[in-house]
C-alpha cells in the first residue's frame, strides 16, 4: 500500500471584498483536484510554475493549509479528519524542507536548540544529553561539524544552512519529507552535494519524499515518478524515464524543450515548442481543459469545453488530454507548424485566437 | 578591433575598517559585433559587478574601479558622467534581472518608454507614443496601445521583461548588456525570452554580453563563454570546445554538477566540494585550490596565467583556437583526481 494517498484533493481560497462585511465573490482555485499516490521509500517529484499550485498542495498534505474536499490518507489514516491534537503528534512522521533556509530558520536560536525544538515537542530524547548526542549524530549525517551546535544560522552558508533545514526534519525520525523548492536558492555546484545529500539519507534512513520544484531537470534526477501541475491540477504523470522518454501531454513536451540543458549540441538540434502568452490566472481558469489557451496542439472541439480526465494509458503513464493518443501517432499536428522546427513568436503578427496570451491581471 | 574590450577591470568596495572586498580581481574579455559573449559564474563570482561597472552605474564612494573597459575607441571607465549619460541607453544598454524592481511602481510603462525616446531621439508627443507602441510591438507585448497607459504590477513577470527588453532596444544600441534576464522567470516564458533575444541579435547586429550562472542558457545562446571564478576568468573559449572539453577543473566541475533533462535517472552528480569562500585571494595562488580535486603544490605558486590551451591530443594548432584557461593542471581526459588533497 502507498504511504501517501491522495484522492481529490481540492484548496479552493475565497477571495473577499468588502469594508464592513467580506463578501466572498469569487475563489482562487489553487488545487483542483489532485489525486496521486506516493509509494513508501519512493521519491515523487511535482513539477510546474509558478502558480500552478504545487506549494499549495504540498502544505495541504502537512494541514499547514486546510483542504477544501477530498482526502489526504497517510499511512492508512486521513489527516484531514484527523483531531488537531493526534495531528500533531503525527507531525513528526511528516516534515517539510523549505526552499529559503535563512528565512525559514529563527535567527535567533542556535543551531542546537533548533533542533532540539522539536524533539522535544515529540518526547524524542529522555534529557538534553541524549538529545544532543543525536543532535550530534545527526549534524555529521548531513555533512555539518559537531562545532555547528552553539553557531546561529547567519554563520553558515546557503548549502549550509539548507543542510540544517535538512536534519530538522530528519531528527525526529520521519516516515515521509516533502521537499518544497529544496535547491532553487543555491548555487550548481552547491545544488548538487544537497541532491547527492538528500540521495544518501533516503538510502540509508529509507525515507520517502515529495519533491516539490520548477526545476525538471532537478525533479527527473531524484524522482521515481514524476506528476506534472498545470493551473491546480496534475496534467500527466509517469515513472521518470517514462516521462522524459515520452512525454504525452502538450504541456509536458512545451515544458521539456524549454528546459535549456547545459550541452551546444543538443541545444542546437532540438525541436523547441514556444508557447504564447503566459499562465493563465488561477482565479478563473479556462473552461475545459486548462491549457487549451496556450495549447499547441488544441482542437476546435472537445478542448475548450470538456475538461479533460487523468486516464491510465498503461504502464502506469497518466494523461489529461483528449487527444493524447492522437498527439502522440501524429494525426494531430500543432497549429501553425507546417513543418518549421520552432513556433516563434514573431514581432508584428497579430496573436492568434484564443484569449490565452492575455497576462494574469495582478489584484486590479 | 573588437567594439568592446575590458582589459584587466578591477573594481574593489571599501571594507568598514577591514580590507577591501575585492569583487572583480582583473577581467579582461572582449565583445565583437553581432557576437553574443557569456559571463558565467555563481554568486559572488563578480559577473554582475562588472556589467555595473561597465555601465557606470557603482556607487562613486566607496568603490575603486581599475582597469580599462575601451568601447568603440573610449574607455567607459574615465568618461565624464555626461558623455556616459550620452552613450547609457543609445548606443548601450542593459536588461536586468528583476524586471519589477527595475520599472518605476508608479509610473505606466508608456511614459517610462517615451522618456528614452525622448532623451535619445528627441521624439516627442504622438511621435513617441506611436514609437513606443511600435517598440512593445516588436518584442511582442500583445495590444500595445492599451498597456503603454498601465502600471507595472498590472502586467505579467514574462510582459515585464519583454517591457524592459523594448526599453534598452528603443535605440537600437550597439552593445546590450543583460544580467540574469530570465533568472526570475518560468521556464516556457524563459524560452520566449531567449527566443525574441537571440531575433534581436540576428536583426540588428546587436553585441549582446549575456551575464547568467544557468550553463544550459548559455549553451543554446553564447558564441563564446567566460568563467569566472572569484573575480576572474578562469576559463574563455568558444561555445563548442567549453562544453565538449573544459579545461578547468571549475568548469569541469560546474559541468559535472548540473543535473541534466536527458541523462538517466540514477546518473550520479559530481559537486564541487565546499563552498565559496569571501576573502579569497588570488596572490597567494589559484583561488579554486581549496576545492579542486587536482589540487598540487604547484598551484600555491602565485597567480595562475590566463594561457592559451594545448587542443585535444592529437591537434597541433595551439593557441589559435582562442580557448584560455587559468590553470597550472588543466583538466585532460587522463587527469585523475587527487584525492582528499584538502
Amino acid at each position: 500500500m502507498s504511504l501517501l494517498e491522495l484522492d481529490d484533493v481540492k484548496v479552493h481560497f475565497p477571495v473577499k471584498r468588502g469594508v464592513l462585511f467580506d463578501r466572498t465573490v469569487g475563489h482562487v482555485y489553487a488545487v483542483d483536484g489532485v489525486s496521486l499516490s506516493v509509494e513508501a521509500g519512493q521519491t515523487y517529484g511535482l513539477v510546474g510554475e509558478s502558480g500552478c499550485g504545487k506549494t499549495t498542495l504540498g502544505r495541504a498534505v502537512l494541514r499547514l493549509t486546510d483542504i477544501t474536499s477530498g482526502r489526504v490518507v497517510f499511512d492508512g489514516t486521513d489527516l484531514a479528519a484527523l483531531p488537531d491534537e493526534e495531528m500533531r503528534r503525527t507531525r513528526h512522521r511528516l516534515q517539510m524542507v523549505f526552499q529559503d533556509p535563512l528565512g525559514s530558520l529563527n535567527p535567533r536560536q542556535n543551531i542546537e536548540s533548533i533542533l532540539a525544538e522539536g524533539m522535544a515537542a515529540h518526547g524524542i530524547g529522555a534529557n538534553r544529553e541524549e538529545r544532543r548526542e543525536r543532535i550530534v549524530e545527526i549534524l555529521r549525517r548531513v555533512g555539518l561539524p559537531a562545532g555547528a551546535l552553539s553557531r546561529y544560522p547567519h554563520e553558515f552558508s546557503g548549502g549550509q544552512r539548507q543542510r540544517i533545514g535538512i536534519a530538522r526534519a530528519i531528527v525526529l525520525e520521519p516516515d515521509l519529507i516533502i521537499c518544497d523548492e529544496p535547491v532553487s536558492a543555491l548555487d550548481v555546484s552547491i545544488q548538487a552535494q544537497v541532491l547527492n545529500l538528500l540521495e544518501e539519507l533516503q538510502d540509508a534512513l529509507g525515507l520517502t519524499y515529495l519533491v516539490i520544484a520548477h526545476d525538471l531537470a532537478v525533479v527527473r534526477h531524484i524522482s521515481d515518478r514524476i506528476g506534472v501541475m498545470y493551473l491546480g491540477s496534475l496534467v500527466e504523470e509517469a515513472p521518470s524515464d517514462a516521462l522524459y522518454a515520452e512525454p504525452r501531454h502538450p504541456y509536458t513536451r512545451a515544458l521539456m524543450s524549454a528546459v535549456p540543458v547545459p550541452d551546444p549540441e543538443v541545444e542546437d538540434n532540438r525541436e523547441r515548442i514556444l508557447l504564447r502568452g503566459d499562465l493563465p490566472s488561477p482565479a478563473n481558469p479556462p473552461a475545459g481543459c486548462r491549457f487549451h489557451t496556450r495549447c499547441p496542439w488544441r482542437q476546435p472541439e472537445r478542448c475548450d469545453t470538456e475538461r479533460p480526465a487523468l486516464t491510465d494509458l498503461g504502464d502506469g503513464h497518466r494523461v489529461a488530454c483528449h487527444y493524447a493518443a492522437e498527439i502522440a501517432d501524429g494525426t494531430v499536428q500543432p497549429i501553425r507548424d507546417l513543418a518549421p522546427p520552432v513556433l516563434r513568436d514573431v514581432p508584428g503578427v497579430p496573436a492568434q485566437a484564443g484569449g490565452g496570451e492575455e497576462p494574469v491581471p495582478a489584484a486590479s | 578591433m573588437s567594439l568592446l574590450d575590458v582589459d584587466e577591470l578591477t573594481v574593489a568596495f571599501a571594507g568598514r575598517g577591514g580590507p577591501d572586498t575585492r569583487a572583480v580581481a582583473g577581467v579582461s574579455f572582449a565583445v565583437d559585433q553581432g557576437e553574443v559573449v557569456g559571463l558565467v559564474g555563481e554568486s559572488g563570482c563578480g559577473k554582475s559587478v562588472t556589467s555595473l561597472a561597465l555601465m557606470g552605474l557603482l556607487p562613486k564612494r566607496g568603490v575603486t574601479v581599475g582597469g580599462r573597459a575601451v568601447f568603440d575607441g573610449t574607455d567607459l571607465l574615465s568618461l565624464r558622467p555626461s558623455a556616459l549619460r550620452d552613450l547609457r541607453g543609445s548606443q548601450l544598454a542593459m536588461i536586468f534581472q528583476d524586471p519589477l524592481s527595475s520599472l518605476n511602481p508608479v509610473v505606466p510603462i508608456g511614459i517610462q518608454v517615451t522618456e528614452i525616446l525622448t532623451r535619445h531621439r528627441g521624439l516627442r508627443g504622438a511621435a513617441a507614443r506611436k514609437e513606443a507602441a511600435a517598440l512593445l510591438d516588436r518584442v511582442g507585448i500583445p495590444d500595445p496601445t492599451r498597456r503603454l497607459k498601465e502600471y507595472p504590477h498590472q502586467l505579467s513577470g514574462g510582459m515585464r521583461q519583454r517591457a524592459l527588453i523594448a526599453m534598452a532596444v528603443a535605440c537600437a544600441p550597439r552593445l546590450l548588456i543583460a544580467d540574469e534576464p530570465t533568472t526570475a522567470l518560468d521556464v516556457t516564458i524563459q524560452a520566449q525570452i531567449l527566443e525574441l533575444l537571440k531575433e534581436l541579435v540576428d536583426q540588428q547586429g546587436t553585441a549582446l554580453l549575456m551575464i547568467t550562472h544557468d550553463l544550459g542558457v548559455v549553451a543554446g545562446l553564447c558564441d563564446r563563454v567566460n568563467v569566472l571564478y572569484a573575480g576572474k576568468v578562469v576559463e574563455a573559449a568558444a561555445r563548442r570546445p567549453l562544453f565538449a572539453d573544459p579545461a578547468h577543473p571549475y568548469a569541469h566541475g560546474l559541468l559535472g554538477s548540473i543535473p541534466r533533462l536527458d541523462a538517466p535517472r540514477g546518473d550520479p552528480l559530481n559537486p564541487i566540494r565546499g563552498s565559496i569562500n569571501d576573502r579569497i585571494d588570488w596572490a597567494d595562488g589559484c583561488a579554486f585550490a581549496p576545492r579542486c580535486d587536482f589540487y598540487t603544490l604547484d598551484c600555491l605558486q602565485g597567480t595562475p596565467e590566463l594561457a592559451g590551451r594545448a587542443g585535444p591530443a592529437g591537434a597541433d594548432d595551439e593557441a589559435d583556437t582562442g580557448h584560455r584557461v587559468r590553470c597550472v593542471n588543466p583538466v585532460t581526459t587522463t587527469s585523475e583526481a587527487t584525492e582528499a588533497a584538502v
